[in-house]
């Protein structure tokens, strides 16, 4: 495998070396693990803003169709 | 080149997110609602037992959204933003992927990438603890429920990362087909395991001692103290065409995600091959 044969026939090189995008990388993670967690969690088991059931009455039927559990 | 991979995630992911919103939109949605009409059902029964008891039930606080709110806009939301997120974790793991998974093709890794998604996400998690609509499940259990499935979505993703290692350890021995079978063996045992040891939601403290031992909190007809049915269980045909729906809306979301970025993945990786400049290091792997 080397870069001078065909794109299409190439099959996938290393991208990420490991620490070089580790900022972008767990940027990324932390802010989609974020909405996983506000959107299927977060005030039920347990509640970032305080006693307020505004994101999970909001959200309430993605959260059951979407496998979390509910209420 | 990992910017270009995330926002390209997070586009399809939230592209998937809003087929998986549509389909719910038509099919899911009539099912919740006939879901909360035997809640709203069931509890007036409860009110009446009850009241004959000597009881007073407790009122319900006022909803905080209509139904309408939560059926077309809150959905709507969930629904995207949850593909968005999952497209981004999505392009995250492609990324760090690339090159330590074998010989494949970026459209084929794409597809595979998104299968693991599916599977770890939610498809493995769902075999043991399976999406309910409302009014399945007790007050009291939440906590214990959230932390079981989410033991579960993280023991999936662990053990199907250490299956794809594996594989390629073992496939310098066993070559491609077989190393892939044992490693992908290895997984099913090893999640098996961690199946049957987290207990069912029906056998957690707080249902036994209400309830007796039952496999799950789906309710059970509603009986006065002669023991006569003055309401029926939750109808079985609203279970299963809500569980249905949830497993074909993931589906959905998945296939999406994958058949979506698999051409821009190509496309990324033929625009670095012609730009020398840019391209990455190959490895022999
Ligand atoms: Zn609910």
């Amino acid at each position: 495998m080397s870069m001078s044969t065909l794109p299409t026939t190439r099959t996938t090189p290393v991208v990420l070396p490991g620490t070089r995008a580790a900022l972008w990388l767990f940027g990324t993670v932390a802010l989609c693990l974020a909405a996983y967690y506000f959107i299927g969690v977060d005030q039920g088991a347990t509640s970032v803003f305080g006693n307020s059931m505004y994101i999970h009455e909001f959200v309430h039927d993605a959260r059951h169709f979407l496998g979390f559990p509910c209420h | 080149m990992e910017r270009r991979f995330i926002v390209r995630g997070l586009l399809v992911g939230a592209i998937g997110g809003l087929l998986a919103f549509v389909f719910a939109r038509i099919f899911a949605e009539p099912q919740i609602q006939r879901a909360i009409d035997y809640e709203s059902g069931r509890d007036a029964a409860q009110a009446v037992l009850d009241k004959a008891a000597g009881l007073t039930a407790e009122t319900a606080g006022p909803d905080l959204f209509s139904r309408t709110i939560q059926a077309n806009v809150g959905i709507g939301v969930g629904m995207i933003a949850f593909g968005a997120a999952m497209g981004g974790l999505y392009a995250v793991a492609y990324a760090l992927a690339c090159g330590r998974t074998g010989k494949l093709r970026p459209r084929n890794l794409a597809l595979l990438v998104a299968l693991g998604g599916f599977l770890g996400f939610y498809l493995i998690p769902f075999i043991k603890y399976p999406a309910n609509p409302p009014a399945i499940g007790h007050e009291e259990t939440i906590r214990d429920r959230s932390g079981l499935y989410l033991v579960m979505v993280v023991s999936s993703i662990a053990f199907l990362v250490l299956a794809v290692w594996l594989g390629q350890r073992l496939k310098p021995r066993f070559g491609n087909w077989n190393a892939t079978l044992l490693a992908a063996l290895a997984c099913a045992v090893a999640i098996g395991i961690v199946m049957a040891l987290l207990p069912s939601l029906g056998h957690l403290h707080a249902n036994v001692e209400q309830f007796g031992r039952h496999p799950t909190e789906t309710p059970l007809p509603l009986k006065d103290p002669q023991g006569r049915i003055v309401y029926p269980g939750f109808p079985a045909d609203v279970l299963f065409n809500f569980r249905f729906y949830s497993v074909a809306a993931q589906a959905i979301l998945w296939a999406a995600i994958g058949l979506c970025f698999a051409p821009l993945a190509e496309r990324l990786f033929a625009e670095t091959a012609q730009a020398p400049g840019t391209a990455p290091e190959p490895v022999t792997a």
